[in-house]
């Protein structure tokens, strides 16, 4: 275990974790002011991927792709509103749980379909593309520090928005009591589409910039979704400072956990089991958490009340 | 005298920055009813929370039947007797009226823990059940779904529930809220039949009700006892004429 | 405890109505009852390992809905259930332990310890809450067992014979392997009907309604959710028993996430709170599935939407609709 390899794997769990945060953000956003459970916040993340692929192929241009795969995923996620989700509102959590799986389903296939199912690529612009030393001996891809830098940005844009502006506090109010709201004459169904899209962007933005880095194929979506929940659930639903919190914290644990959980381990037993048991505590590790958290405070770190 | 029944000493709770019931203390004696009034937002419903169990006071002690229950769940203060009807109503709508009151008895009777047989065809169960129905004016209404009874169907229905626990102290939180006149005089003929069987604490609005019921009557204002007493006494007290009753009796 | 008083879109069914009678699931069990009779003629042993398929994941809907339908009590980590039970029988049969009397209380038991365990935990919370730690405790179980690497990892084990009884092969042939399975669900449907009726399934349906009202009448409503959690728990452990044993095989997909997913779909379909639904819903599921990709290896862009469809327009499953379209014939 160097030092090295200790702030690498830290600058990643950061990394992991602001990505974490952009889908999440979302995620709790539409749960907490419109009590929905959208599963399909995650193939959103998928879609953004893909169609920066594809606009790449269009253009050349990693930025006009960045923005055309923005633009769409926006629409498609109005278009998944309007034709499936209003109808969901009213309904119980489990009507939504089965209509958002069966758009997963739908989706996951749907990608395969039109683009295949082996992976693809994107390259990232030039300009970011490389290493940067930060200290002697570590060298950092500029493009990860360009994924937590915009994410920090983005968390800093919410963070005025929602608290310093008067859609934002029109978004809180809806997270502690839609109906409330409702009854003062807001337009509830502007707010929710505006809150939805806003999500739906989020997502999309945060596939569009991992797409350099892993590979883009059907599926990318459902084990992010997974993380993203639980982001959600331990920083307490409704809440972008739980969200934000939960998510660095998620990313820090999950990554340091899984580089130097068999190091760790191996501190209190011999090496041969370390190295079996390691991985599987590793893949635990955050569910553990989440299920300690929720033992304690059994809705969340900052849950917003009224719910 | 008897020990009282119920004995509330100190009892206060804050929400926030407001001190909803602040340093409570008073008594039920033993076949008692003890009306407790006070304008909306007194912290009447705080102080029935507080004493069935919903709400953990944050200082203050309840001694129910000699014993300290200021630590008890809900459930296992009602297993000593305790009882309460609720202000909005809570009923199980997708029940029958005479599973609603059922359910009640088979609380108090035997384990439920057990796996097999019908408990809906249980006659241990359902004749108690109907007899708790008929006390409160719905025996022919026992095989309606409770969801659909009418308001003060519903009223009544809370009520039955209760007795249905052979309570040893019934706490009833606004029985007649919402009813018109008929229910609510059938719900005042209810209670007067019920008195002396076991002491109650009523929290009504209904001055009428209140006065012709009470043995002894509690004024709650912003969550301190202004004035306790016999009806007589309360009704003369100046306080509370001012603070209260010159606007309720007009 | 847990806050059971979310509504579903149609009441749990005890007693009312002739679907929830005994005429659908007579003509249920007497299909399973007499369909090896007639598979003689067309590809026996493909329809009879789709069936007993059928009926074991039956048996685990079954489970669910005493838990979704009963008890408001979404879980998305079922599928730990029936997997736990299911690597009962794999490990003890790579260590050459075969027999049933052995295997059989092994895999009910982890069921039910695991149940109890985290169901302690999971019940203190409510909502989406319980939904997402339900979830979490199927996920630790996936991947402890995708790290089992002396028991297939993530390739998953075969298991080379079936399970005996006492020495006696009756789990080998798929024909008796199917009335195993036949009379584990005839049983386990039984059950389910007698608990729902019972003290115990009144209270806990009660809850469901209105936990508070509840408390207040004298029920801890929290052990009875444990316990029903437990019950639902060793029935899925039950499944996986079957399971492993109908398809020589276990892997970690038996308890992903995914598989949670299958299971409430199923429970849906049907129609939850109604015991016949989850079978009703099994059935169609597999069915469904196995319709669809014979027809396209796309075939989830159909099945996709179709869930979609069933949720908006059909929350009560199939038996909902039907007995939506009986009313409106009667008029």
């Amino acid at each position: 275990m160097s030092l090295s390899l200790l702030i690498v794997q830290t600058l990643n769990g950061l990394q992991l974790g602001v990505l974490l945060f952009l889908i999440a953000a979302g995620l709790t956003l539409v749960f907490g002011v419109m009590d929905f459970i959208n599963l399909a916040h995650g193939v959103q993340y998928m879609l953004g991927a893909y169609l920066a692929v594809m606009f790449y192929g269009l253009t050349g241009n990693f930025l006009f792709a960045l923005i055309l795969a923005l633009a769409a995923a926006l629409a498609f996620g109005l278009l998944l509103e309007f034709t499936v989700f209003r109808h969901l509102y009213d309904r119980n959590h489990l009507d939504q749980v089965i209509a958002t799986f069966g758009i997963i389903l739908f989706l996951n296939q749907g990608v395969k379909l039109l683009w295949g199912a082996s992976p693809l690529s994107l390259p990232m612009p030039e300009m970011f593309s490389g290493s940067v030393v930060l200290m002697p001996g570590i060298l950092y891809p500029v493009w990860r520090m360009v994924i937590i830098g915009s994410g920090l940005a983005i968390a800093l844009i919410l963070y005025l928005l929602v608290n310093h502006t008067r859609v934002g506090m029109l978004v809180r109010a809806g997270a502690t009591n839609a109906q409330m709201v409702s009854a003062l004459g807001v337009d509830i169904r502007r707010l929710f589409m505006i809150v939805f899209g806003f999500g739906t962007m989020l997502a999309g933005f945060a596939g569009i910039m991992i797409a350099p880095i892993l590979s883009v194929e059907p599926g990318m979506g459902d084990t992010i979704l997974i993380l993203a929940f639980v982001v959600i659930v331990i920083g307490g639903i409704g809440s972008i400072r739980g969200a934000f919190l939960a998510a660095l914290i998620i990313g820090l644990v999950d990554t340091l956990g899984r580089s130097f959980s068999v190091d760790i381990l191996r501190l209190f037993m011999a090496p041969s089991p370390a190295r079996t048991v390691g991985p599987a505590i590793a893949s635990m590790l955050i569910y553990l958490l989440m299920a300690l958290v929720l033992y304690f405070r059994p809705a969340g770190l900052f849950p917003v009340k009224g719910r | 005298m008897a020990d009282p029944v119920l004995r509330v000493e100190g009892l206060t709770k804050n929400f926030g920055g407001l001190r909803v019931t602040d340093d409570i203390t008073l008594d039920v004696r033993p076949g008692e009813l003890h009306a407790v009034i006070g304008p909306n937002g007194a912290g009447k419903t705080t102080l029935i929370n507080q004493i069935s169990g919903l709400l953990a006071p944050d200082a203050g002690k309840i001694v129910f039947g000699g014993e300290d229950v200021t630590a008890l769940p809900i459930n296992k203060r009602a297993e000593r007797g305790l009882a309460r009807s609720f202000q909005i109503t809570s009923i199980l709508p997708g029940f029958s009226v005479l599973e609603n009151v059922a359910l009640a008895v088979q609380a108090r009777r035997g384990s439920s823990f057990s796996f097999f047989g019908r408990a809906a065809d249980e006659e241990t169960l359902n004749m108690p059940a109907y007899a708790a129905l008929l006390q409160a004016g719905l025996a022919e209404r026992a095989h309606a779904p409770a969801g659909e009874l009418s308001h003060g169907e519903k009223r009544a229905l809370e009520l039955a529930i209760a007795l249905a626990m052979e309570p040893k102290l019934l706490l009833l939180d606004e029985p007649m809220a919402g009813t018109g006149r008929e229910e609510g005089e059938r719900i005042v003929a209810v209670l007067r039949s019920l008195k002396g069987r076991f002491p109650m604490v009523l929290v009504e609005h209904d001055m009428h009700a209140v006065f012709a019921l009470a043995d002894r009557i509690s004024v709650l204002i912003y969550g301190r006892i202004l004035a306790s007493g016999t009806p007589t006494e309360v009704r003369a007290d100046p306080q509370v004429i001012t603070a209260y009753l010159g606007n309720e009796m007009e | 405890m847990a806050d059971t008083t979310v509504t579903a879109t149609t009441a749990p069914v005890v007693t009312r109505g002739i679907f929830a009678g005994s005429v659908l699931p007579l003509t249920m069990f007497l299909f399973f009852a007499v369909l090896p009779l007639f598979a003689t003629f067309t590809a026996e042993s493909y329809v009879l390992g789709l069936v007993t398929r059928v009926m074991i994941f039956a048996i685990a809907a079954l489970a669910l809905d005493l838990l979704i339908g009963y008890g408001a009590l979404i879980s998305f980590g079922h599928a730990a259930f029936v997997g736990l039970g299911a690597y009962a029988v794999g490990i003890l049969a790579s260590h050459g332990i075969k027999d049933a009397l052995i295997a059989l209380p092994i895999a009910l038991g982890v069921s039910a310890l695991f149940a109890y365990l985290t169901g302690i935990v999971c019940l203190r919370t409510k909502g989406v809450y319980f939904i997402m730690i339900t979830l979490a405790f199927g996920q630790m179980v996936y991947f402890t067992a995708s790290s089992l690497a002396p028991y297939g990892g993530d390739d998953g084990l075969t298991i080379h014979a079936r399970s005996t009884l006492a020495g006696f092969p009756i789990f080998g042939s798929d024909r008796s392997l199917y009335y195993i399975c036949f009379v584990c669900l005839l049983g386990v449907y039984l059950l389910c009907r007698a608990l729902v009726a019972s003290r115990f399934g009144r209270v806990y349906r009660g809850a469901r309604e209105n936990a508070l009202r509840m408390s207040t009448i004298g029920f801890e409503v929290i052990r009875f959710q444990l316990v029903a959690y437990v019950i639902a728990g060793v029935i899925g452990g039950l499944a996986g028993f079957l399971l492993a044993n109908a398809t020589d095989f276990v892997s970690p997909a038996y308890m992903s996430w995914q598989r949670s997913g299958d299971f409430l779909i199923m429970v849906i379909f049907g129609g939850m709170g109604t015991l016949n639904g989850a079978i009703l819903g099994a059935a169609a599921f597999l069915l469904t599935e196995e319709w669809l990709s014979g027809l396209t290896e796309h075939w989830k862009v159909i099945f996709g939407p179709l869930l979609v469809l069933v949720a908006v327009f059909a929350p009560g499953g199939l038996i909902g609709l039907v007995t939506r379209l009986r009313r409106m014939i009667r008029g």
